[in-house]
């Protein structure tokens, strides 16, 4: 559904993404992990088309994704730090999107429902709290009923109840065979979500496999504590 | 109208800082030219004022509401929208609250007192130069992309226009004031949409009389047709290319 081709991207001298080609399909749920600055969120951005690789390709239903923006309505997109117009209420937001996306009728409102979004539909942006404006941002990113969503650190300030109910939503949304990209710090979050795993470092993909090889290979039962070992291994 | 136009419109008329500037044009304009019995002189308070502010304002808001929008533009730009249309409803948007303000604050009391040609003038320079500092918050705040850089070359564009060109100009009037460089200074002032402003409004008044020889060659090229579409034309540039430029690098801009 996704093919990145050879894209390599620098920010003046620093190699940020370096040759990385990766496939991304129907169905999967992948959890894009790895340490601050490896190029987990500039990855996501050149997807989106919000940062231009400096060579390669990337095809979204095998259509180039340069110079076109009509692919994107297939894209729902939570972003790490969701900042809004500060005079303008929860609902106001949610509208002006909607209104945006204006040939899409099918809307998605069970994320809103859950986090009783509508009862703070009138309160100004500026005095939400992180966590609200992450509700806001997740409640966007799946409105559309898209077929790719993609979660920059979706449960980053969200409390234990938000949390459980975005990542309940996520599942929902891989078994209707959605494309599910996560990047996310938190290992422990990602057990009963995620199919596949990138591991990157430096700008280049370390590895890319399956949640069973990964669990058959090391032994482990538990996500982290096979990452954690694979990882050593690596350092020797 | 469009819909992000409108969204950022609704959004930047509840900003305190707008509604204040608004008030505090009205408080200028109403004093001006309830403190002068003759509509001309309030007129020449007024242009000092406006000339002033008005610039300073529309430059450092617009830039500081461009960088706090980075986030919001990020998400639009995750929407199915072309980058242009981001940018220049972003443009239009901040454009068009900043002709409201100015048209609420001064023009209506312009329009009451000096309802002449003069008045008229006055109220289209003064919309057109918040145009331009709007224009010009754009190129420097694509131009970096720390906020503090940004808003430091705002507040030195600003200083140079307002501030910094008149002291050019006069340094280079003593210093060559033995030559005949009257037609010189005509070109000159075309390279400063502030002074462009400042003498397109004092030509429509009677007191250029008083510029001596500059002045009349000001009023041989400024006051004819030809001259004032031709500064009309270049305060139109003032406002276009600033604009086309921070168009053209935010299209192949990393956010």
């Amino acid at each position: 559904m996704i093919e990145l081709k050879n894209i390599s991207k620098n920010f003046g001298k620093l190699n940020v993404l370096n040759n990385i080609s990766l496939q991304f399909n129907k169905g999967e749920c992948i959890a894009l992990i790895g340490p601050n600055g490896c190029g987990k969120t500039t990855l996501i951005k050149s997807i989106l088309g919000m940062v231009l690789p400096n060579s390669g390709e990337i095809l979204f239903n095998n259509q180039n994704i340069l110079n076109s923006v009509e692919y994107r309505k297939n894209i729902g997109y939570m972003p790490q730090i969701g900042r809004y117009p500060e005079n303008m209420s929860i609902g106001q937001v949610i509208d002006t999107i909607r209104q945006i996306r204006m040939h899409e009728t099918a809307s998605d409102e069970e994320l809103m429902e859950q986090f009783k979004l509508p009862s703070l539909f009138d309160k100004k942006m500026h005095t939400l709290s992180g966590g609200t404006t992450q509700k806001v941002s997740a409640t966007i990113a799946f409105l559309f009923n898209p077929d790719v969503l993609i979660l920059d650190e979706p449960t980053a300030g969200l409390d234990p109840l938000a949390s459980e109910i975005l990542k309940e939503k996520i599942i929902r949304e891989k078994e209707k065979g959605k494309l599910i990209l996560i990047t996310s710090h938190l290992l422990s979050e990602l057990d009963d979500l995620i199919t596949h795993i990138i591991y990157m470092q430096d700008g280049t993909v370390v590895f890319h496999k399956h949640i069973n090889d990964i669990k058959r290979e090391t032994g482990e039962e538990r996500i982290s504590r096979s990452i954690a070992q694979i990882l050593r291994k690596q350092a020797v | 109208m469009n819909k992000i136009v409108k969204f950022i419109l609704l959004d930047i008329l509840k900003n305190k800082i707008v509604v204040l500037y608004t008030l505090l044009l009205a408080v200028f304009s109403w004093s001006a030219f309830g403190m002068e019995d003759n509509s001309t002189k309030g007129i020449l308070t007024l242009l000092n004022l406006i000339l002033l502010t008005v610039p300073l304002i529309a430059i450092l808001f617009s830039t500081i509401y461009i960088y706090n929008s980075s986030e919001f533009i990020e998400l639009l730009l995750s929407q199915p929208i072309k980058r242009k249309k981001i940018w220049s409803s972003m443009f239009v948007g901040l454009i068009t609250s900043f002709i409201l303000a100015f048209t609420i604050g001064a023009g209506i009391p312009l329009l009451i007192y000096a309802p002449t040609n003069v008045g008229l003038m006055m109220f289209a320079i003064g919309i057109i130069i918040s145009a331009v500092f709007v224009s010009l918050a754009f190129l420097s705040s694509i131009l970096t992309r720390d906020k503090a850089k940004g808003i430091g070359i705002a507040v030195l564009l600003w200083m140079y226009f307002a501030l910094l060109f008149d002291a050019l100009v006069l340094f280079l009037t003593f210093q060559f004031g033995d030559y005949p460089i009257e037609k010189m200074m005509v070109g000159i002032t075309a390279t400063s949409p502030i002074d462009l402003a400042r003498i397109m409004v004092l030509l429509h008044l009677d007191v250029s009389a008083m510029m001596g020889y500059t002045g009349a060659i000001f009023k041989d090229f400024f006051g004819t047709p030809l001259g004032l579409s031709i500064a009309f034309a270049l305060l139109v540039l003032w406002i276009a290319i600033p604009y086309w430029i921070s168009l053209r690098l935010f299209k192949t801009r990393d956010l």
